[in-house]
């Protein structure tokens, strides 16, 4: 038996009892969940006892949930006791330079169009003094901070902040919410913690920061956003450039609170490894999104580009509280070669004059499943509710599939809901019109593919459109012919 | 410059095009002439090189090379357009974007540093005037929505950025007014050099009175059957076809 096994063994065979007997000096624990685990983890991130308890109390709920097995998404069964819950974030033996970093890598960096500054960072290139990622990082801190913004790891507001995260963990997306979501409470890594104050408009896109800070945040992410009463904040998460991990299974979950009169802007790319040809190897992305439009007028808007991912379980979603508030999903969803995606989007209209607009986009080449899900729901009390839907879907290919599953749930009947489907396929003839001008037949497909997402593109940030857009070209690359 | 010789071309085992001779040379303007399915657009497509389009038999030469053997984009980076008879639409894409991406894989085929964006807007206003076409058009979507006389106007436009050798204009008359049709007219004539050279399928005499031909084919059948002069066409737009479907079958 090894020694990992024989841990377990020791965990599973024992009763609980107060306190734990795994080393709290080691930099990581032993693979499997257990009650011990999640103190351990807990106790190395020095967390207050409010904080424990409430982990706990998701545990346990995740012991009594089932994995959920209704979306359109086939994988092997997970083992959750076989995987490693905790381990300290290592300073991994930094790259001299570029030279030394794998040449796919910097291939890819250089068709989305990466600066070389930026590539360094992304790839932890030890940088000099002047492009130091911690003293831009600092500046940035230091304007934000003038503002009273709050922007930093989940684990460093635990600990300056334990009040605000108090008050907002759980608020949008409870412990129980879901399976994936239960286990995230449980074991939640790192992430970030975003608070704007009442009346602040954040001056910058909280993009540029993340991208320098990007450091592994750990398979278990958490992130909080928390907009005051007519505060602004457009908030960028995610990368374009490909990323690899070892942990296959990632669980995240963000949580938005709008305040009245509030905005907040949630931009997100996803470049998970998707597998090779056969779908060996890639990350399975199950993440629970939401935000609630709390108080009136306020607006939350996600916006999102999914390329990666072997398996992807998604669906940001905005509970509309506030009269008169307002909830958008923008997405485009590509998947290529083996990959799955269940994903999309819900719209759950409380108050009264609630609007929401969803603009889905699938885009399905190889031998990918490409399925929208979406709920749009109307309570009672929801007078005038307006809710305008659109889901196209994009073949590429006769071995790929699209799919819908939208739903509609209507319980105040002045509620105005539209809902309009498209699937097409690229045409041949698109094709030849764009060959026939001098476009080679890859470049044309990501012409046509661009222009067919473009009302989602638009959405997102200036700088990063252009990279989404050439992400796009590369996730469908070799996917013709 | 084009030299086609006995080609034969089928599309799904349909035997299209039953023997084609025409040669092109630098500064010459043909016209080629015929009833409906009688397999116009399909030697447009040929030359283009739509791949639905099976060769089965002859040759064509392009500029000394084997046009048969060169893919869709080389044949247009070596200076081949079509403008095509239904343009084909592409939501989300302005005509200015598919042109850059257009121009600068061409100008990249040719050895030519991409277009900055001074460059091609200066680039872009010239040709403007040349077929009096709108600025708002260019930035909409391609082709999406746009009138059958805005289809063929851009056409022309995209014809007058990419300046090619062979131009084939696939009855780019049909849906044009009578106004829109001499600008268009104009805007061939004025981008006609002693080097290029065009091929304009049409139905209707009149567009030839504006855009003069060296010669006029009648193709029927799948066969040239019968060549001349501009005068050809008056006759044609007088009599018909009947007397040259008589003649073919006799
Ligand atoms: N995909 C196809 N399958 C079967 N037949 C086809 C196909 N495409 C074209 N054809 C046939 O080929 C013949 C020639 O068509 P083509 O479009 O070349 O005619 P055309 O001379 O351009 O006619 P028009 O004056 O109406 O434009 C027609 O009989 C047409 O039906
Ligand atoms: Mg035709």
């Amino acid at each position: 038996m090894s020694k990992d096994d024989q841990i377990l063994e020791e965990f599973t065979s024992k009763e609980y009892e107060h306190g734990w007997n795994i080393d709290m000096e080691a930099d990581q624990a032993p693979k499997g969940l257990s009650e011990d685990i999640v103190r351990f983890i807990s106790a190395k991130k020095e967390e207050p006892e409010w904080l424990l308890d409430w982990r706990l109390k998701a545990y346990k709920k995740w012991t009594q949930m089932e994995e959920p097995d209704w979306a359109n998404v086939k994988f092997p069964k997970i083992n959750y006791q076989d995987i490693i819950y905790y381990s300290a974030p290592k300073q991994k033996v930094k790259p001299k330079s570029l030279d030394e970093v794998d040449p796919e890598m910097l291939e890819t960096f250089k068709k989305l169009g990466i600066s070389l500054e930026e590539q360094k960072r992304l790839t932890g290139v030890a940088v000099d003094a002047v492009f130091d990622s911690v003293s831009v990082a600092t500046t940035f801190k230091d304007k934000l901070a003038e503002l009273g913004i709050i922007f930093c790891s989940f684990s460093e507001a635990v600990q300056d902040h334990p009040e605000l995260v108090k008050k907002y963990i759980g608020s949008v997306v409870p412990v129980n919410d879901n399976y994936f979501a239960a286990l995230n409470s449980a074991v939640f890594s790192d992430g970030s913690f975003c608070y704007i104050p009442k009346g602040v408009r954040c001056p910058m896109e909280l993009s540029t920061y993340f991208r320098i800070n990007a450091a592994n945040t750990g398979q278990f992410e958490r992130t909080l956003i928390v907009a005051e009463e007519g505060s602004y904040v457009s908030y960028l998460e995610g990368c374009t450039a490909p990323q690899r991990d070892e942990n296959q299974l990632h669980a995240a979950v963000v949580e938005i609170y709008a305040q009245a009169d509030a905005e907040v802007k949630y931009s997100t790319v996803q470049n998970w490894y998707p597998g090779d040809e056969n779908g060996k190897g890639g990350i399975y992305n199950f993440v629970t999104k939401r935000g609630i439009c709390a108080g009136d007028r306020s607006k939350i808007s996600w916006t999102q580009v999914e390329t990666g991912s072997a398996v992807t379980w998604k669906y940001p979603s905005c509970i509309l509280k506030g009269d008169h508030s307002q909830g958008e999903f923008y997405s485009v969803a590509v998947t290529n070669k083996m990959q799955q995606a269940d994903t999309g989007t819900k719209m759950i209209h409380i108050g009264k004059n609630t609007k929401s607009r969803i603009v889905s986009k699938g885009v399905s080449a190889g031998k990918s499943q490409n399925s929208y899900r979406g709920q749009v729901k109307v309570m009672k009390r929801a007078e005038n509710a307006r809710n305008f839907s659109q889901c196209d879907s994009l073949l590429m290919g006769n071995l790929c599939g699209a799919h819908t599953f939208p739903y509609i749930d209507i319980e105040n009947s002045s509620a105005q809901v539209e809902h309009e489907a498209t699937t097409s396929k690229i045409g041949e003839d698109q094709i030849f019109y764009c060959t026939q001008r001098g476009i080679d037949e890859e470049s044309a497909i990501a012409l046509i593919v661009n222009g067919y997402c473009k009302e989602v593109l638009n959405q997102l940030p200036m700088e990063f459109a252009v990279e989404a857009q050439k992400l796009l070209a590369l996730t469908l690359e070799g996917s013709v012919g | 410059m084009l030299k086609i010789e006995d080609l034969h071309a089928s599309i799904e085992d349909k035997e299209i095009l039953k023997g084609i001779n025409l040669e092109v040379k630098p500064g010459e303007v043909h016209a080629i002439m015929g009833p409906n399915g009688s397999g116009k657009s399909t030697l447009a497509s040929v030359l283009a090189g739509r791949e639905d389009y099976e060769v089965t038999k002859g040759k064509v030469t392009y500029k000394e090379q084997d046009l048969l053997d060169l893919a869709p984009e080389e044949r247009a980076r070596e200076g081949i357009f079509l403008a095509f008879q239904y343009p084909v639409e592409i939501p989300g894409v302005s005509t200015t974007n598919f042109l850059k991406t257009a121009i600068n894989q061409i100008r990249e085929h040719r050895g030519l540093e991409p277009f900055d964006a001074v460059s091609f807007l200066k680039e872009m206003k010239e040709k403007m005037k040349l077929v009096d076409i709108d600025q708002s058009l260019l930035s909409r979507a391609l082709n999406e929505g746009f009138s059958g006389g805005e289809k063929k106007r851009n056409e022309v436009f995209q014809m007058a950025m990419l300046e090619p050798t062979l131009s084939i204009l696939d009855e780019t008359d049909s849906g044009l007014d009578i106004d829109a049709l001499r600008i268009v007219a104009d805007g061939v004539n004025k981008l006609k050099t002693k080097d290029n050279a065009t091929i304009v399928v049409t139905h209707y005499q009149r567009l030839l009175e504006y855009i003069v031909p060296d010669y006029v084919h009648v193709l029927y059948n799948g066969r040239i059957v019968k060549s001349g002069t501009k005068e050809l066409a008056l006759e044609l737009e007088e009599k018909g076809y009947d007397w040259i479907k008589e003649k073919t079958i006799a």
